[in-house]
């Protein structure tokens, strides 16, 4: 399984991770679903001005690859790419792309989305939103909590 | 012997600093630690970094309970993470 995990404060390109999957594809692969994340333009009741993400740098990355191991247990895969940027964003900016090959459909949709809800829980971020009346750190909110839970219930 | 804490997020704004050095007596632990960043940075920030959400990663590996140190090592403390 070929895994690729980086976290950049640059813009991504879903077109150029694509076409470099189907440079280096085997024959065996029958689908990809990405996913991509936007900022939002509101946090709760406020309009955010700013997003800023902080990572740390190694351990962040050995988090993401460890959720992406996780998801290769679960289901057979034959590429992962987790694209996370950090630093100042704005709103409608792309933030996360997770792209996942598998043979059929359904391992390449569900590994994604058990991606995507460990990423909002486990891995390591802080988000501080800056609005009008100033910035918060915020945490993982009770939804997204759920969200990576239910997933050890089936 | 001399260890490299890293503070993130809300902490870092706590202590004032995203990295500092701090030198320890040889077979210091985690608690020695603490209490030179309490003498280094206040009882408000040491307090903080004490706090029961706050996770502590030695050489980028979570650590619970008391943790031998030993020179060159990356002692981080990490507030509650938001996710991506």
């Amino acid at each position: 399984m070929n895994v690729d995990v980086r976290v950049q404060i640059e813009d991504f390109s879903v077109a150029a991770e694509y076409q470099a999957l189907r440079q280096r594809m085997a024959g065996g692969m029958g689908a990809v679903a990405s996913f991509v994340g936007f900022v939002r333009d509101q946090f709760q009741t406020d309009a955010v001005d700013t997003l800023y993400l902080e990572h740390y740098p190694g351990m962040t990355e050995r988090s993401i690859a460890g959720i992406v191991a996780k998801a290769a247990q679960r289901w057979a895969l034959m590429d992962v790419v987790v694209v996370h940027r950090v630093g100042a964003l704005h709103p409608s900016a792309q933030i996360v792309l997770v792209q996942v090959a598998s043979g059929h459909r359904a391992a390449a949709f569900a590994a994604c989305e058990f991606i995507m809800d460990y990423l909002k829980t486990e891995a390591i971020f802080w988000k501080r939103e800056d609005t009008a009346a100033g910035g918060r750190w915020v945490q993982s909110t009770l939804e997204d909590r759920d969200r990576a839970a239910a997933w050890t219930k089936e | 012997m001399q260890v490299s804490v890293l503070f993130f997020a809300s902490l870092r704004e706590v202590a004032g600093a995203d990295a500092m050095s701090v030198n320890l007596a040889e077979h210091a632990d985690l608690s020695v630690l603490l209490e030179a960043l309490a003498q280094a940075l206040g009882s408000e920030a040491a307090a903080a970094l004490q706090a029961a959400n706050v996770r502590v990663a030695v050489n980028h590996a979570l650590v619970s309970g008391p943790c031998a140190l030993s020179d060159g090592d990356e002692i981080a403390f990490l507030p509650p993470v938001t996710g991506g």
